[in-house]
């Protein structure tokens, strides 16, 4: 088991899977289909990164260092959390950007959301992690890899 | 209720606590949230009262963001200075589009766009037209000044307004855009600080030739992703001043680093503003290094994956303008048609040619025989987004052509050297 401890964005606990980008998750292209779709699931829709292509993410925690692309991307994040299809969790390894940043406050504080996010884990817990791992978060940003 | 980290002033504070309503406080509440995260000292006023909002389209998917606007409009909120936009999304008339093409664009994808607008008259939208994501051309009217604190999402006026204007704003989301030009706020942090618009990267520029804006900016934007670069040696090919030529060149070099990478701000040494200012003093004690050459570039166009989905075909779609045209550009790219195709002796381009301008400056250059020209060879101006125009999943078919390394980035569309696209609308053999 692995524990790594980060800074809490907005706090929450949550016991399941991980989903791992090691690269920056673009916001929009990851997004947007399944949201124009109306679907029950997000099913990773960008091309550019063959981490996540295809991957179902809803209720997952998603791992990776930043999220990139389009400034639109804030807004879409909250789209994507008031449709209640959101990952559960975002656990960043880098500081968070001020993209996802924005898309998080705007979900907690005009949708009620309760996406968790913990940010500044550092790269160690990014080479750690993989892909259908069961992973545990805590209140206090304390994520342990099982 | 949440505890702000920042200093807040007696009269933010009574906002956050609600003093002007729930819906306000939830904006001051976003902001403050926003700013704390980013260890933001203060809330400091905006000195340029227009705003400019990023998120111009009607996507019916918007459902959240359009139940924010109802209650800011129903609180009564608006942007006291008003706002431009981002391009609106669809041109039937310029831009050619199937039936079903047309069916979708107008009910599944932005069949909220004329409910959308008018959400945005109440806010405060400055003028029926005022759609461009180059906000800052003159003809625009949203032109801030040097040292003016703005509350802007659009990455690329954003890069424009920091690197070419020196103004100051972070690399927002959309809807914080809004959120601080309703309340005349911005929390202080990153870019609006000296400390924040320091260089962590010393860009050389060591080409044998004037580099391609598109391609140095895209290198520059993969290598140094959100940090600011200082770029040396590059006034060696567009000069000393900040002329209609060099701010044209830096529009679309800035787009190319902001889409490519993060990039929120640059400084050209004897050039921008704040490097005309203070020299190398803008470096970082530990800057790292990036040296360009032709062998660098050259690598970096090579890079380029093709998404075309029957990549052996040729193209069958050009889109020219994003972000869009100067009144320069459009003028250079119409001389360039029409005199590539009296050299080619054709009378039309090869395929579907459509230019992308704001639309003030469409206005001022329609009026023209210059536009009558273009016409006549079959190409279209329109002031759309060619980005939002590839939302339409119908339009992946499509094989679209183009200079901008920013639609390349964010579409299916290939990339395009100016010469190499220009020569293929006219039809020259190469």
């Amino acid at each position: 088991m692995a524990t790594f401890k980060g800074r809490v964005i907005n706090p929450g606990y949550y016991k399941g899977e991980a989903v791992v980008s090691h690269q920056g998750v673009n916001t929009l292209a990851t997004f947007q289909k399944s949201a124009l779709s109306n679907a029950k699931n997000v099913i990773v829709a960008d091309q550019n990164n063959p981490d996540i292509f295809g991957k179902n993410i809803t209720g997952k925690a998603l791992c990776l260092p930043q999220t990139i692309g389009s400034t639109t991307g804030g807004m879409v994040l909250q789209v994507i959390c008031s449709m209640g299809i959101n990952p559960s969790c975002m656990l960043f390894s880098q500081k968070i950007d001020s993209l996802a940043a924005a898309g998080v406050i705007l979900s907690v504080v005009w949708e009620g959301s309760d996406i968790i996010a913990i940010d500044d884990l550092g790269e160690e817990f990014l080479n750690t992690v993989k892909t259908g791992d069961t992973i545990e978060v805590k209140e206090d940003g304390t994520v342990e890899i099982i | 209720m949440y505890q702000p980290k920042m200093k807040l002033t007696k009269e933010q504070l009574a906002i956050l606590n609600g003093s002007e309503g729930a819906t306000k406080a939830k904006v001051m509440e976003t902001l403050v949230r926003y700013g704390d995260l980013f260890d933001a000292s203060e809330l400091v006023k905006i000195t340029h009262s227009e705003g400019h909002l990023v998120t111009s389209f009607g996507l019916s998917l918007l459902k959240p963001v359009y139940r924010v606007m109802d209650e800011l409009i129903k609180a009564g909120l608006k942007v006291e200075g008003g706002f431009t936009m981002d391009p609106r999304p669809v041109d039937f008339e310029n831009v050619k589009c199937s039936p079903l093409e047309k069916l979708l664009f107008s009910t599944v994808l932005y069949g909220k766009q004329n409910f959308y607008e008018e959400q945005l008259k109440k806010l405060g939208l400055k003028e029926e037209d005022a759609f461009s994501c180059a906000c800052y051309f003159k003809q625009m009217k949203n032109v801030p000044k040097k040292g003016d604190i703005l509350s802007w999402a659009e990455s690329s006026a954003v890069n424009y307004a920091n690197s070419v204007i020196g103004a100051r704003c972070n690399r927002n989301s959309g809807m914080i855009d809004i959120f601080g030009s309703i309340l005349g706020y911005v929390p202080k942090f990153g870019l609006l600080t000296d400390e924040g618009r320091k260089a962590k990267w010393k860009v050389i520029v060591n080409t044998t030739k004037k580099p391609i804006p598109q391609i140095l900016g895209s290198a520059i934007g993969i290598k140094v992703m959100e940090d600011v670069p200082y770029v040396v040696g590059l006034d060696k090919w567009i000069g000393t001043e900040l002329n209609d030529a060099a701010v044209d060149y830096l529009k679309d070099f800035g787009a190319a680093t902001a889409s490519n990478g993060a990039v929120g701000l640059y400084h050209i040494e004897n050039l921008t503003p704040e490097a005309k200012e203070l020299g190398n003093s803008l470096l970082v004690d530990d800057y790292k290094e990036y040296v360009i050459d032709d062998e660098e570039l050259e690598r970096v166009y090579k890079s380029y994956p093709v998404m075309w989905l029957k990549p052996d075909k040729p193209g069958n779609l050009v889109f020219i303008g994003c972000p869009h045209l100067s009144m320069n550009q459009l003028n250079e790219w119409t001389d360039a048609i029409i005199n590539g195709l009296k050299e080619t002796g054709k009378k039309k381009v090869t395929c579907q040619t459509v230019l992308c301008t704001a639309p003030p400056v469409r206005e001022e250059f329609v009026k023209t025989d210059k536009y009558k020209e273009l016409l006549k060879t079959g190409a279209r101006l329109t002031s759309i987004c060619p980005l939002m125009y590839t939302s339409n999943p119908l339009t992946k078919k499509r094989r679209i052509m183009t200079p901008s390394n920013k639609l390349r980035t964010y579409t299916m569309a290939k990339y395009f050297k100016d010469e190499e696209l220009l020569n293929y609308i006219v039809g020259k053999e190469v």
